[in-house]
């Protein structure tokens, strides 16, 4: 087990380095550069050339490319994720504005999904074909079908509508206020939620009907076990393992993947932040987001690898 | 037998009449309405935030809104004047102009407190306009270029300011207005002279009180204002929403009371609709334009006759009508803003080519001037920024407008980020281009113009010596009627004659905002009347 669970942990780091090297060397493919788009636009035509070139100089964009790496690299080995190239501010201060709501948000959608998902998923496969089911699954499809951003602009447009209120565009830390927290960040995490139980509940469903038809099952009930202890120790178990993926890869994704849905309620998000540098080329920034949000996934895989050797034993023997 | 009301029925019927024409103007709000009431916080969306807060070195409204409050200007322009266009007095109380206009000395009010409670002198405008002009080897400045006139700026007594000119000009106290210019503490530049790319310090009416990046900027009444009981407000607060749709909402459930940049004319239709009494509608023809820039270095718009051709083809009386339903357009426009003091008036206007009231007759010209040219059917690409407004709509208009002539035009939509620096690299055949100015003054609106070895952000990239001169003799005719005159020969020769540049129609700016709202003037700029120090609620 411990063996399996260090070489996991080992192929983490080639894969980042992979991650690093791709994202600094396309990025740098894309036309226009960060003091092109800071200065060239509408008021800058009494902007000189020489003002342009100084502060290329100063962000070091004057620099070879091979040094700019070797730079950024360095750093990176010390941990020093260094300043922002559109507001010179370190780039952890700016990452650590946006993560706790990002993460926030995340962890909500996660709870409001699974406690859909699972709950649907089982009894859609427990009574297969029945009304239940249908219902079930017609709500699922309708999940998959709706894009988040829009649920969030319908759920925000009836507020108005009907309620005449609108979530709070500010956000409150948990620990300062939690109730503005949550009037802010629940709507987000149902809209988001939704679309995201509508994959887990499917996924839940057929592999429950899939164990449900495996000899073990029919061999436990053949035995007289009570049908709860069927499902929740045989079955559920077993079933799982997909289940816990699709949640696992969800959840690093919404870190920075909720752009259009972060405009809607003006969450001040990774998501926005993410096309904001990447408009701008922020370079710095940009790369230092891919890198977490890569990261997310890297140790969400990590963690899946960990837990499928738990829920499957074959995995840790093998 | 006939009834008739009795004398006393006659009077108390009219005493009612009475009553109900002037009970809306006897309730408190309508009383309110005469004199500014005092209190209240300020909310409103801004759509951008800027990368740093020194405003000598931004070039974003994002700037303009937030941080506008905390500090003044030597000179703003007129808050109360529609037209954005007439330089008052701010931390300058008066001025004289003397040696053939070659020198302004301003003559600063006394009494004028920083935030942090030091008194503002000449030393400080010095070394502000020092920064900005003259900067210190290392020191980056945007606007260096446009007070290239100013030889030197002096401080000889503490309340006196004397700015010595290398030549004449009539846009000098307009420049002096800039909303960008604030005026800095010089203690804290000779320290310094990045502080204010992180820090907020100066004589506004408002004080910082907080940035959160991304969130919001909160700002607190400075209770020392030197405009004695301004401002009116206790703060403002404003939040920065990237998303236009989540702007109208925030208008719409009264989360915030105005959005001071624009919507569009559908979000007016809906808030009006959805308020009523509680919105209040102003609009102003906007100084920002989309242009047309065709690229004189590559074949056919060498040939001014192609480019004519491309200008008569555009039915802009026709397309002010349509588009401005949709987009953010509506004036039909020459060089300058229509209702400002130098625009051209529309019988004049009519006279330019691409502006004659009569399409088919310019439409003709045109297919005539392609087939001389030999460029009939005129196949190119038209490169537009990847802004969806207004230049989606406007481009696909323009498209079709061209196809009526013969042409074959195909678009190709370029990120926003890397669209400047295609055009300075005069990839285009023919592009979109964009002006946008914080005042309506012809030197700045003009420069753009100039020949692409003084200008590179002159995308049509020609050479023409003509027109130069005639930049240069409007700038520096001091007498109004002598300026018009050399600017009308300087449209003609840009937009008719030589037609290096094709308009499009003017932005227009429509700012719907809580009736509560009071002493605020839309203008033709959206970098202007950010001060808030005159705003006031009713409520």
């Amino acid at each position: 087990m411990w063996k399996y669970i260090l070489k996991r942990f080992l192929l983490m780091f080639p894969t980042l380095l992979g991650v690093a090297v791709l994202t600094f060397f396309l990025l740098r493919i894309v036309p226009g550069d960060v003091v092109e788009a800071r200065y060239a636009g509408g008021q800058g035509q009494f902007v000189d050339q020489k003002v342009m070139a100084m502060e290329r100089a100063k962000l070091g964009l004057d620099q070879p490319l091979w040094k700019q790496f070797v730079d950024w690299m360095w750093g990176l080995a010390r941990f020093d994720l260094g300043l922002s190239m559109w507001t010179g501010a370190p780039i952890t201060q700016e990452i650590k504005l946006r993560f706790a709501l990002s993460l926030q948000v995340a962890i909500m959608a996660s709870i409001v999904a699974t406690l859909l998902a699972i709950p649907l998923g089982i009894v859609a496969a427990l009574r297969q074909d029945t009304w239940v089911d249908y219902a079930v699954r017609v709500f699922s499809i309708a999940g998959l079908a709706t894009p988040s951003f829009w649920l969030g602009i319908i759920m925000i447009l009836g507020f108005l509508i009907i309620f005449r209120w609108l979530p709070p565009m500010v956000y409150t830390p948990f620990w300062v206020d939690p109730w503005q927290n949550l009037a802010q960040l629940i709507w987000p995490a149902l809209a988001v939620g939704y679309r995201y139980s509508a994959v887990a509940t499917r996924m839940t469903r057929s592999a429950m009907l899939e164990v449900l038809r495996e000899d073990y099952i029919r061999t436990a009930r053949a035995k007289g076990l009570w049908t709860k202890l069927i499902l929740t120790r045989h079955a559920l178990k077993n079933a799982l393992l997909p289940v816990v993926t699709v949640i696992g890869l969800e959840f690093a994704f919404l870190l920075g993947g909720l752009v259009v849905t972060e405009q809607v309620f003006n969450l001040n998000g990774l998501g926005l932040l993410f096309v904001e540098a990447i408009a701008r080329r922020d370079y710095t920034l940009t790369q230092a987001l891919v890198l977490l949000v890569s990261s997310a996934f890297i140790v969400v895989n990590f963690l899946m690898d960990v837990m499928y050797a738990w829920l499957d034993p074959r995995i840790r023997y093998r | 037998m006939t009834h008739r009301p009795s004398r006393t029925r006659v009077i108390l019927l009219a005493c009612l009449l009475v009553s109900v024409v002037l009970a809306p103007a006897l309730t408190p709000a309508a009383l309110a309405q005469e004199k500014p009431r005092s209190g209240g916080e300020l909310i409103f969306p801004v759509p951008s935030e800027p990368p740093s807060y020194d405003g000598h070195r931004e070039e974003t409204f994002g700037w303009i809104h937030p941080w506008a409050p905390f500090y003044n200007t030597l000179l703003r322009v007129d808050p109360t004047d529609p037209s954005g266009t007439k330089p008052v007095p701010s931390l300058a109380e008066r001025w004289t102009i003397a040696d053939g206009g070659l020198t302004y000395t301003f003559q600063l009010r006394r009494g004028v407190k920083f935030h942090d409670g030091s008194e503002m002198t000449s030393k400080d405008v010095k070394a502000t306009y020092d920064k900005i002009i003259f900067p210190p080897a290392g020191v980056g400045s945007t606007r260096k270029g446009q007070y290239a006139v100013v030889e030197a700026v002096e401080a000889p007594d503490p309340y006196t300011v004397r700015f010595r000119l290398k030549w004449p000009s009539a846009a000098f106290l307009a420049s002096l207005a800039s909303p960008w210019n604030a005026v800095y503490k010089a203690d804290i530049l000779a320290k310094d002279i990045h502080w204010y790319e992180k820090n907020v310090m100066g004589t506004g009416p408002f004080i910082f009180v907080e940035h959160v990046k991304g969130s919001h900027v909160i700002g607190k009444k400075n209770p020392n204002y030197w405009d004695k009981g301004k401002p009116y407000l206790d703060g403002f607060r404003a939040l920065f929403v990237r998303d236009t749709a989540a702007q109208v909402a925030m208008i719409r459930g009264e989360r915030a009371h105005i959005q001071f940049r624009s919507f569009t004319a559908a979000h007016r239709d809906s808030l009006v609709a959805a308020l009523g009494d509680k919105i209040r509608v102003q609009e102003s023809p906007w100084d920002c334009i989309l242009l047309v820039a065709m690229n004189h270095e590559k074949k056919p718009f060498d040939d001014k006759r192609v480019r004519r051709a491309l200008t008569l083809a555009i039915d802009r009386y026709a397309g002010s009508q349509a588009l401005s339903k949709i987009a953010i357009v509506k004036e039909v426009a020459g060089a300058l803003v229509p209702g400002t003091p130098y625009a051209t008036a529309p019988d004049d206007l009519a006279k330019l080519a691409g502006y004659w009231p009569a399409i088919e007759t310019s439409r003709a010209e045109a297919k005539r001037l392609l087939k001389e040219a030999g460029a009939e059917g005129l196949s190119f690409t038209f490169k537009n920024r990847g802004i969806p407004m207004p230049y989606e709509p406007l481009a696909v208009w323009m498209i079709d407008q061209w196809r009526q002539i013969g042409l074959n035009v195909k678009q190709e939509v370029i990120e926003a980020a890397a669209y400047f620096a295609s055009l300075r690299r005069g990839e285009h055949e023919v592009a979109m281009d964009f002006q946008c100015g914080y005042i309506v003054e012809p030197d700045l609106d003009l420069y753009k113009f100039v020949s692409v070895d003084k200008n590179p952000a002159n995308y049509s990239r020609y050479k023409d010596s003509v027109l130069d001169d005639l930049y240069v003799k409007q700038s520096r005719a001091v007498d109004p009627e002598e300026r018009k005159k050399h600017i009308r020969a300087f449209e003609k020769r840009l937009l008719d004659e030589e037609a290096h540049y094709l308009m499009t129609l003017q932005w227009h700016r429509i700012v719907p905002h809580s009736s509560k709202v009071k002493g605020w003037q839309v203008t033709p700029s959206h970098y202007l009347n950010n001060t808030l120090d005159g705003v006031w609620l009713t409520e």
